[in-house]
């Protein structure tokens, strides 16, 4: 027979020991597993620690104790040896608002609150109605658009070759997104389709366009576009453009819905069939809301790779935030401080993307529970 | 009580027939396309008239007119424009070469970084991985060809160790004279590893025969690098370095790698080694903790259980997106037209502008892509179909 | 059957002595004081969160206890890997979610360690593989990967797994509790095999038909201590403590 003592039977009630030092105070406990648990662990940690040392206290010395900061002249920043901040309060209207003309920047701010709000809420779950958010964004894009062409209401009119900056990155963005997404359904229905020339005609697309890079579907919508226009019909370059984005990033986008929709269970195609839905009603109103929900971290993803990918304006001349800083940078007097002009772009670019895909892990998170 | 609905009567119209909308429906679409096809044709053809532009591939046999930088094949401004695609196209396949492999091998020490216990270590990975990811490629390479240009004029370049050389006309490097032995090194490389390889199946099959382990890592190294020393020093161990000297404003000899192409280089591989990175973490996260238990209860000793049950289920998640990545960098090499290296989309652009041909020029490049792209697809279904895990 | 057992083999093969363990501030192992002799048969129950798979987990070193003595077969478990890789040789351990190798075959995963830690030439490894198949009743699904089985199948080539490496004791952690009632049955079969054959095992599990077919003693395990052990006779029918007794009329009743 097993011999065992009973411990603490008797008292009815359980005997607790004081956990030894080590294991009890936390941070000591911490420190310990994290930094010295094992010796490889300890050289690692004392290398990274002698590395840090030597390089982080002159980096810190330039970015912030010996740097200019606020409204200084160039010469003031030649003169420091540390990083020169100024040429940002210097230059942050051309880089951020391009060519805009200056007394009606005041019309760009409000349009960006406007549109970070409208943003801001399409984001929150609590609003994720049809009936909230088509409205919501029709009022949003009239409202923006309003502000930044004026022409109406005592607002002096400005030609969309003169936008650049934050404003066109934005609607570079959005056009991207909002008629890339629909175009994206339609491929992804049509990749799953059953007849083979429909879905022929969609895996050749998405896989063409898969397949090449960004730059060159740019130069087809600039140089090889016009072309196919009748003389005499013109489209704004930046239409083009958007055009381009968006069935580039309809392609990448439907094989993220294609993912979704091999996820739904045929039960559902069936019960919806059973019902005697058409093909149309079925998915609108059974499959599409189900598979979206289940790729959208997937869709949220692409979604910031869009935002990135507005920066290759630069290489066609359109203005966005990182072409109108480099044409900014150009400038002969502060030529010398273009690493921090692009540092405060790069910022910009990271607030917005880390926050969405903060925003995507957390979406992520709330549908594992919810499939639980 | 309420009347039966009416039994519908029964439809014989071909119009309501699945079959038959079917095939209607791809009739339409291919109308459609082939409609829309001719409009376009027309129109650009009558664009093209318009302008007094040429079309058709003639042009690829002229003479292009103008040079580049920087070429692997010999290179000058009387040679065909179709010489020049080629010296693009080898272009972008040598920066997209070294930018796959110091991508991965930067990434995959990022990403086994981001899971080591060492709360420093893994800190410091995942700050460069967001950092990197969530800035655009665009950025990365402007932002190196600006570090770059900030860097000393050559007189006084940086020298990191003899005979290194870092300004701003970039980096030079000695480089060993080109020898008669140099062949024959190459084929004993080759003999080298192919002896490496039957080394390692012979330990398998001693093992599975006797028991008996034999190890075959680090054996393999040196028989695989062996080889060639061996014949080296038979040879008479000959290694003359061609140092880079200045010589005017520039240094001659060594080998050269201009800023363009080390800009070009680092911005797209930092770039994509932060993916990279986050693949890796989520394959080895992806395997269960239970299997290393199991294996640990079985008694397998830690390199055994990284070999044969930790490796071959992390590869299985990570190589597939690796692959996707690899091709992203490829198309990114694409931003040298930015900065000025001579890759495909550059050469084509420029060809472009030349000759006004847009569309050939255009066609030509998405051609090259497209092609890049497919084979790596097709490696990649055939790897998976290899080893995939079977199911129920 | 008990009496005859323990006559003919008196030896201890696992003790523990004051075994105590902390997560953080958290205590989950309190004073555990036990012996097992060689051939017994142990079966742990108990409350969830009362520490009996930590406890059965700190014989082969999954977990780490801070105090205490645990020696297993005559070694004794402390940081020495030598020490840790010969007691996870002697020790099989079958997990309640199975953890099969499923990029590898059935009989791959059986040859595994025997290959490389008994340094088994292939063909005895299949050949024992094979044998343990058999004696779990599945030699058909040799070839096939793990994905393709049914839970019960999967359990029972675990078990097999263990059995290859031909261990002195076997620990199971709630083996049944992740299957499907109608397989339950066909593992547990397995598992009563087994212990007529004169396996030294520890089981963790909620079966307590199971438990009163099998068991030598019974352990009843709350809050990190052993509250009280017994036969399996009187553990069922008149267990001393009122703790053992609640949780008795909690589990038995359905």
């Amino acid at each position: 027979m097993a011999d065992v003592e009973m411990n603490g039977a008797q008292n009815g009630g359980r005997k607790q020991t004081p956990a030894p030092v080590a294991e009890k105070i936390a941070v000591l406990r911490w420190v310990r597993e994290n930094f010295f648990s094992s010796i490889g662990n300890t050289i690692l940690t004392v290398v990274i620690g002698v590395f840090i040392v030597k390089f982080l206290p002159p980096f810190i010395e330039w970015a912030f104790f010996d740097a200019v900061w606020g409204a200084q002249t160039h010469e003031a920043c030649r003169a420091s040896e540390g990083a020169c901040w100024a040429v940002i309060t210097e230059k942050h209207r051309p880089m951020l608002f391009g060519l805009y003309p200056y007394e009606e920047h005041w019309r760009l701010i409000i349009a960006l609150i406007v549109y970070v709000g409208a943003i801001c809420i399409t984001l929150t779950r609590r609003f994720w109605h049809v009936k909230i958010l088509v409205p919501l964004w029709i009022a949003n894009l009239a409202i923006c658009c309003l502000l930044m062409w004026g022409g109406i209401f005592g607002l002096t009119f400005v030609e969309t070759q003169q936008w650049g900056g934050l404003p066109l990155t934005m609607v570079l963005f959005t056009g991207t997104v909002v008629f890339g997404m629909p175009i994206a359904v339609l491929l992804a229905l049509g990749r799953r389709s059953h007849l083979p020339g429909i879905k022929a005609v969609c895996v050749t697309a998405i896989e063409c366009m898969r397949g090449v890079p960004l730059i060159t579907i740019l130069f087809v919508a600039v140089n090889v576009f016009p072309l196919f226009l009748p003389q005499g019909l013109e489209f704004d370059v930046m239409v083009r453009v958007m055009a381009g984005m968006a069935i580039f990033f309809a392609c990448y986008q439907a094989e993220v819905i294609r993912g979704g929709l091999q996820a739904i269970p045929r039960g559902q195609y069936e019960a919806a069939e059973a019902i005697g839905l058409g093909y149309w009603q079925m998915m609108v109103r059974i499959i599409l809301p189900q598979a979206l929900r289940v790729c959208l971290p997937g869709i949220v993803n692409h979604i910031i790779a869009a935002f990135k990918n507005t920066s290759y304006v630069l290489i066609i001349g359109l203005f966005d935030i990182l072409s109108a800083t480099t044409a900014v940078m150009q400038d002969p007097l502060w030529r010398l401080f273009t690493i921090e002009a692009y540092i405060f772009v790069a910022l910009i670019y990271f607030v917005f993307c880390f926050a969405l895909s903060k925003y995507s892990q957390n979406l992520e998170q709330w549908l594992d529970q919810g499939r639980r | 009580m309420a009347d039966q609905p009416q039994t519908p009567k029964s439809d014989n119209s071909i119009l309501n027939s699945i079959a038959f909308r079917g095939i209607a429906y791809q009739v339409l679409l291919g109308a459609a396309i082939a409609l829309l096809g001719w409009y376009l044709y027309t129109n650009v053809n009558e664009n093209l008239d318009r302008q007094n532009i040429a079309t058709g591939w003639d042009f690829l046999e002229e003479p292009a007119g103008f040079g580049i930088s920087e070429s692997i094949i010999a290179f000058d401004s009387s040679q065909t424009f179709a010489r020049i695609f080629l010296a693009g196209v080898l272009n972008t396949l040598h920066v997209a070469f070294f930018g796959i492999i110091l991508a991965t091998i930067l990434g995959v020490t990022m990403g086994i970084a981001r899971v080591s216990r060492n709360w420093l270590v893994a800190k410091l990975a995942s700050t460069y991985v967001e950092i990197c990811r969530n800035v655009p490629v665009v950025l990365h390479v402007i932002f190196w060809s600006s570090i770059i240009r900030l860097l000393p004029h050559p007189r006084q370049a940086i020298e990191p160790f003899d005979g290194a050389f870092i300004s701003n006309r970039g980096l030079m490097l000695p480089f060993p004279f080109d020898h008669s032995l140099y062949p024959w090194l190459g084929l004993a490389l080759i003999v080298g590893i192919a002896g490496a390889v039957y080394f390692t199946r012979w330990a398998r099959i001693t093992r599975e025969q006797t028991g008996k382990y034999i190890a075959t890592f680090w054996p393999s190294i040196g028989i695989a690098l062996g080889v060639p020393l061996v014949v080296w020093l038979i040879g008479g161990a000959p290694l003359t370095w061609d140092f880079p000297a200045l010589r005017g404003f520039n240094y001659q000899g060594g080998i050269s790698l201009s800023p363009e192409y080390i800009a070009l280089l680092i911005g797209i591989t930092v770039y994509t080694a932060a993916f990279i990175a986050e693949i890796v973490r989520s394959g080895i996260e992806s395997i269960h903790a239970g299997q290393i238990e199991a294996a640990n209860a079985l008694g397998l000793r830690r390199g055994f259980v990284m070999r044969y049950i930790t490796i071959p289920q992390a590869l299985r998640v990570i190589v597939p997106p690796t692959a996707s990545q690899f091709l992203s960098l490829t198309k990114n090499s694409s931003l040298g037209v930015l900065i000025g290296y001579p890759d495909l989309v550059n050469i084509g652009n420029t060809s472009l502008n030349q000759t006004g041909q847009a569309v050939e020029a255009i066609a030509i490049m998405m051609l090259v892509y497209l092609t890049i792209s497919l084979t790596i697809s097709g490696i990649m279904n055939l790897y998976n179909k290899l080893v995939a895990i079977k199911e129920r | 059957m008990t009496e005859a057992n323990s006559a003919a083999t008196n030896d201890t093969v696992i003790e523990l002595k004051d075994v105590n363990k902390w997560y953080g501030e958290f205590q989950a192992l309190a004073d555990i004081n036990m012996s097992v002799k060689k051939g017994e048969r142990v079966v742990v129950c108990g409350p969830s969160g009362s520490g009996k798979s930590t406890m059965i987990r700190c014989i082969n070193r999954l977990e780490v206890h801070q105090r205490g003595t645990i020696i297993v077969d005559g070694i004794e478990l402390t940081d020495n890997l030598k020490n840790i890789e010969a007691i996870r040789s002697e020790v099989g351990m079958v997990f309640q979610s199975f953890n099969l190798f499923p990029h590898m075959r059935v009989v791959d995963n059986l040859t595994l360690a025997p290959m490389l830690v008994r340094k088994m030439p292939k063909k005895d490894a299949e050949e024992i593989a094979m044998q343990y198949l058999e004696r779990v009743q599945i030699p058909e699904q040799a070839y096939k990967f793990p994905g393709q089985l049914s839970g019960g199948q999967q359990q029972r080539v675990a078990i097999a797994r263990s059995l290859c490496m031909q261990p002195k004791i076997m620990l199971f952690d709630e083996p049944t509790s992740a299957l499907d009632p109608e397989m339950i049955k066909e593992v547990l079969d397995v598992m009563v095999e087994l212990a007529e054959d004169g396996m030294t095992m520890i089981v963790v599990t909620h079966e307590m038909g199971f438990a009163k077919t099998v068991a030598d003693t019974m352990v009843f395990m709350d809050q990190g201590e052993i509250v009280e052990t017994a036969e399996p006779g009187k553990f069922f029918t008149n267990p001393d403590s009122e703790r053992t007794q609640l949780f008795l009329s909690q589990i038995l009743t359905h």
